[in-house]
């Protein structure tokens, strides 16, 4: 009777993690980078430079699977009489969060999402990744215990709250209808990519299933440790679970901490880089690609989020903050990671981090 | 009444865990905006016992929480 009732409670949030990470492993083998099926910071990065935000050669495209992420997230929360135009809450402290969040993802290389599918590729530099994700997350719930918060939203007309839904349109209409305005990655991860119809689809169910489900990364260990809530939990343990399995029975699974895909082995910069993007995450109240799903809801304050993750992943490329792969050259193996301007951007992210965490405590807004 | 309308994720939740660790409240009555922080209030007052009812208040939602 007990088992009725947990899968009733818990099914949609499994099978959103299940869909989650079959899509990852579809994606990867219709032609997205190796254990990068599915990541919010690498392919808002991606958008960064076909837009022509930053010039970094390989990682230029315009990801179908964040349009459809948004426009899945839409359509479900039209669908559930949801979708409400919010905003108001701090968003010039959300755009400089998303910023951070973006560098700390970038340093390490992945979203908290790319996180658990190369930790499913047996990828165990990502085991650093995870240790400073829930170090990070720890830090942001001292905080919340204080009385953390960014103040309340307000409702808005829809126009607002169907702002980053219509960029995502037109984003759309540009890949499909003029792709030669756009720059795109003739080589490296950026020209490594699904055919644009299997990305948007795979975006919009998966959009649409964590609308629903509520799936969100960093809010699954937050509620862990702050509520003892395991639900959301359950999300991020079955992405982890199809892509391992996956991975072991496409014959894909690589147990190791050398020459794994776009991953680096400078493990204390993969640790601090997840901790920034993992406390930034409860600061805004979800992870990359809650802030998605937010946006597509009709919450302004995300979209500004997700912009500022966009200028973000321009700025760790325009002045080199962006961890680099660990690679094979001459046949030496030659660690990546990040370099002194990185390592600045991550200091630097943690005061802010930091100042912004004590100026939103209750009692300093009257001040 | 907490009024938690317009608060992300998860403040509405860590409103409700203080009142109810500060007093202990036989009954507690919670306003939201938002289906997800009616959900996530439901969860955590039924892990600590609580009934709650829910209605609508015009666009947005009163939560009845008893014990």
């Amino acid at each position: 009777m007990k088992e009725n009732h947990w899968l009733r409670d818990h099914w949609l949030i499994l099978l959103t993690g299940v869909v989650v990470g079959t899509a990852a492993l579809i994606l990867t083998a219709a032609g997205n980078p190796k254990n990068m099926g599915f990541c919010i910071a690498c392919f808002e990065r991606d958008i960064a430079g076909a837009l022509g935000l930053h010039s970094a050669a390989k990682v230029q495209y315009i990801r179908p699977e964040i349009i459809g992420i948004v426009l899945g997230s839409l359509l479900a929360a039209v669908a559930a009489k949801e979708f409400r135009g919010r905003a108001g809450s701090s968003p010039a402290c959300r755009f400089v969060l998303g910023l951070f969040v973006m560098i700390g993802a970038l340093v390490f290389l992945g979203c908290p999402l790319r996180m658990v599918i190369r930790l499913g590729g047996g990828d165990l530099t990502a085991v650093a990744g995870l240790l400073g994700f829930v170090a990070g997350i720890l830090v942001g719930i001292v905080f919340l215990k204080k009385g953390f918060s960014l103040g309340r939203a307000y409702s808005v007309r829809k126009g607002e709250g169907l702002m980053l839904p219509g960029v995502m349109v037109i984003l759309l209409v540009l890949l499909v209808a003029a792709p030669q305005l756009l720059k795109f990655s003739e080589e490296g991860p950026g020209s490594m990519r699904a055919f644009w119809l299997v990305s948007l689809i795979a975006g919009l169910v998966v959009g649409a299933l964590a609308q629903r489900s509520r799936l969100c990364m960093a809010g699954g260990l937050r509620d862990v440790f702050l509520l003892k809530d395991y639900t959301l939990l359950t999300g991020f343990l079955a992405i982890w679970v199809t892509v391992t399995v996956g991975n072991l029975i496409m014959g894909k699974y690589n147990f190791s901490a050398v020459s794994q895909p776009v991953a680096h082995s400078q493990y204390l910069w993969s640790f601090l880089g997840m901790a920034l993007a993992g406390w930034g995450s409860i600061l805004l109240g979800g992870c990359p690609l809650r802030q998605l799903i937010l946006a597509g809801e009709g919450n302004g304050d995300s979209g500004v989020t997700v912009l500022g993750m966009i200028v973000g992943a321009a700025v760790a490329h325009n002045f080199g903050l962006a961890g680099n792969p660990d690679s094979v050259v001459d046949g030496i193996y030659k660690v990546g990671g990040i370099g002194t301007h990185g390592m600045v951007a991550v200091v630097l992210g943690f005061v802010v981090l930091l100042v912004i965490s004590l100026l939103h405590l209750p009692g300093k807004e009257e001040a | 009444m907490i009024d938690t309308r317009g608060l992300s994720c998860p403040t509405p939740v860590v409103m409700v865990q203080k009142a109810i660790k500060d007093g202990a409240p036989a009954k507690l009555e919670v306003l939201a905006d938002a289906k997800v922080a009616v959900e996530n209030v439901t969860r955590f007052a039924h892990s600590q016992g609580y009934q709650v009812e829910v209605t609508a208040d015009g666009p947005d939602f009163k939560l009845t929480l008893t014990k």
